[in-house]
């Protein structure tokens, strides 16, 4: 089955909620749907789901047009933030309720529920009540009942937002298994870049109910047409500057100056954004076009085996992604090295000029 | 000012334990030095709140001591135990200016307006309060809310720990950085012992300079975040620090080192020595993802895997491989070659950790123990 949006509006009180929103989604894909809180992620789930009717544009299934068909005859699951399950029913009656509703007979959906429960890894709690169950084996519950009756369109609204991260990094893996043999389309949605990266598939960014870009998830992760698709899809955000090329020098914000090199030479003159992701920056020089900059240190945040290094001059404010756990003190003065190799080029209008050229990784 | 002892510590919630598994914290002993910056971390039900409201005084523990500089503290109240606490949702006084909110607890205390006045512009400048302080309460964003609920604790010169409970649970993402900075900046100012709660690997990471691992009613590590990271002194450590967390390996023992399936590791000498003192043990070895070294081809001793799985995550990679039956992960830089099919890795011996019963095996004989006492 394929998922077709076109041209679609939604307007709520006067608020424009889904803002022209053109999307394919191909059968037996994985899509992630990426943006803040309030960026039209739900809303247009809702859409899809058939909950809410657009305003204008239309909603093709298969190539039919289901934009005025309900969601109970759209064969549509979906999956929410808090785990809703029945809490008066067990979890295998919970699982087997949508065949129920359905018709099945008895022992298929026997059949099917210890299939799917066996999948989640819970099928050794099918005759619990979901309230004696951990918040983790309380969604797998819900997302046994999303996956068992074979939807065509599963959506996913932050399904792992409220478990803690171990959980998380289990379920997340699970997740992409299950739908590697499976035809349903699966939307996710997630406030989390890093989640959607994980998740891999296609990403579609939203901001403001607008859709920013949309494509495989490591060429939108590594080609972003915008700066604004930088700055969403990048956690710790992207470090951006302002800055100027002219004859053979590039400068950033009139501060800092170094020769053109060839990655930058086919630009041009002028006035342009540059951008260096968190993980590209270093601690020590690695590369002959490194830019040093003296700076200090405002904060390391420690993930367990992350440092964020959160550091600033008088032009610069600038995040470092570092493997390890480097321990800083609050007002230390550090070098830190930026390979210009590696910059973003952006337009003062926002749009992309130039992406650094990966380095593929050599194939042992 | 304090020091926080924790003797011979222990609390059940039921009357007769009859059990380690009927306590919820079981017996320790804990020192919070003075002025020192500390997190105790853990999954929910480790026992972390329970210790928590018996340090806080909110719950008399059934056994044992709880001193502050040395006097014990069992039976005295919250409000006679000079702790100021910031909870998940912060405390203010919604009807109250900002002003009025950090000079209550001074006012309270039957202090001159003069003294209030100089106290409370030394905390609002602290804290960055000052434009803020003639707003009402209830007008303020939840972080300049949680700040406020911090300056209530700071202003007054009798606090002798300040206890944080998740505090940062309710401020927005992106300003949660700012205030992690805040409070650093604020426990060098102020020297005071302060013990931030947490489930968050970074909130403790970025705040404590040392530690507290919490683990089935136990303190399984007290340890610096780097220590945490390198060194994690039980499984249950290397398993909940990092992402992905350490890979753990059941093991038993063999000639000149341990073994898995047909796979051999060796270990020093030093180590066989330990280990053969504890034949009865049950085994692990655990090594970090970050650790594990991946060489371009066949080379020497190189142990030979199969690529299961590669995570792309933008600027570097988790693969996932079989080693001999068993799954294990290897985070690779961006610029690292990625193997295809057969992977030949090694274990550096100083990332190897051998774990008996769950607790590391420590090589030398004489490396300093974690002293709790």
């Amino acid at each position: 089955m394929s998922l077709v949006l076109e041209h679609v509006t939604r307007v709520v009180d006067g608020e424009l909620h889904i803002d022209d929103a053109c999307l394919s989604f191909e059968p037996g894909s994985f899509n992630v749907l990426l943006g803040r809180t309030l960026s039209g992620k739900t809303s247009l789930m809702r859409l899809m789901a058939g909950l809410d009717k657009p305003n204008s544009g239309r909603i093709l299934m298969n190539g039919a047009d289901m934009t005025n068909v309900p969601v109970r005859k759209r064969n549509v699951s979906m999956v929410y933030q808090q785990f809703i399950n029945y809490p008066t029913l067990t979890v295998f009656e919970n699982i087997a309720s949508p065949l129920r509703q359905a018709g099945l007979k008895d022992a298929e959906i026997a059949e099917k529920v210890h299939a799917t429960a066996k999948m989640l890894r819970i099928d050794a709690l099918l005759k619990r009540h979901p309230l004696e169950l951990s918040g983790g084996q309380q969604q797998r519950t819900a997302m046994a009942r999303a996956l068992v009756k074979d939807a065509s369109l599963i959506l996913f609204d932050e399904p792992l937002v409220n478990l803690d991260y171990k959980l998380r990094e289990e379920l997340r893996q699970e997740m992409r298994e299950l739908f590697q043999a499976r035809h349903t389309i699966a939307i996710y949605a997630t406030t989390e870049p890093n989640e959607a990266l994980a998740l891999g598939g296609t990403t579609t960014i939203l901001h403001e109910g607008r859709v920013v870009q949309s494509g495989k998830t490591a060429d939108v992760y590594h080609r972003p047409q915008q700066v604004l698709a930088a700055e969403l899809f990048s956690e710790p955000p992207i470090n951006l500057m302002p800055g100027r090329i002219s004859g053979t020098e590039v400068s950033f914000a009139e501060a800092v100056h170094f020769p053109l090199n060839p990655d930058l030479q086919s630009i041009g003159e002028g006035e342009y954004r540059f951008g260096v992701r968190p993980s590209h920056i270093g601690l020590v020089p690695s590369n002959d076009d490194d830019l040093e900059l003296a700076v200090t240190v405002e904060l390391a945040e420690i993930s367990g085996s992350e440092t964020f290094l959160h550091v600033r001059n008088e032009q610069f404010v600038l995040v470092l992604h570092l493997p390890g756990v480097h321990e800083y003190d609050v007002d230390t003065s550090i070098l830190i090295y930026i390979p210009t190799h590696k910059l973003f080029v952006f337009a003062a209008d926002g749009r992309l000029i130039q992406a650094p050229s990966r380095r593929v990784g050599r194939v042992a | 000012m304090a020091e926080i002892r924790l003797h011979h510590l222990a609390h059940s919630y039921s009357k007769t334990p009859s059990g380690p598994d009927d306590y919820a914290i079981r017996e320790m002993n804990h020192i919070w030095e003075q002025g020192g910056a500390y997190a105790l971390l853990g999954p929910s039900g480790c026992g972390k709140s329970t210790l928590l409201n018996i340090i806080s005084g909110l719950l008399s523990p059934s056994e044992g001591e709880v001193q502050f500089d040395g006097k014990v503290v069992n039976l005295l109240p919250p409000e006679e135990r000079n702790i100021a606490q910031v909870f998940q949702f912060p405390v203010v006084y919604d009807t109250m200016t900002v002003f009025d909110n950090l000079a209550f607890p001074l006012r309270n205390q039957g202090l001159n307006e003069a003294k209030v006045l100089s106290k409370v512009n030394e905390i609002a400048e602290v804290l960055d309060l000052h434009p803020l302080l003639h707003k009402k309460a209830k007008n303020l964003t939840a972080d300049e809310k949680q700040k406020v609920s911090m300056g209530r604790g700071l202003v007054r010169d009798d606090v002798s720990a300040i206890l944080f409970d998740e505090p940062l649970t309710v401020i927005d993402p992106h300003l949660k950085w700012k205030l992690r900075r805040k409070l650093k900046q604020i426990h060098e100012q102020f020297n005071i012992t302060m013990v931030y709660v947490t489930h968050d690997q970074l909130e403790a990471s970025t705040f404590a300079d040392k530690i507290a691992v919490m683990y089935g009613g136990q303190i399984v590590q007290f340890g610096t975040p780097r220590e945490l990271f390198e060194r994690p002194s039980h499984t249950f450590v290397g398993y909940f620090i990092g992402s992905p967390g350490m890979n753990l390996i059941d093991v038993t023992r063999c000639d000149g080192g341990v073994r898995f399936a047909n796979t051999v590791l060796p270990l020093s000498a030093a180590l066989n020595q330990r280990l053969a003192a504890l034949p009865d043990a049950t085994l692990k070895v655990g090594i970090r993802p970050e650790f594990v070294h991946i060489w371009d081809g066949p080379y020497d001793d190189a142990l030979c895997g199969e690529v299961a799985h590669v995570e792309d995550l933008g600027t570097y990679k988790i693969l996932t491989l079989t080693l001999d039956g068993q799954k294990l992960k290897v985070r690779l830089q961006e610029d690292q070659p990625v193997p295809q099919q057969k992977v030949y890795l090694s274990f550096p011996a100083q990332w190897l950790m051998v774990y008996a019963d769950d607790y590391l095996v420590e090589a030398a004989v004489d490396a300093p123990a974690e002293v709790t006492l």
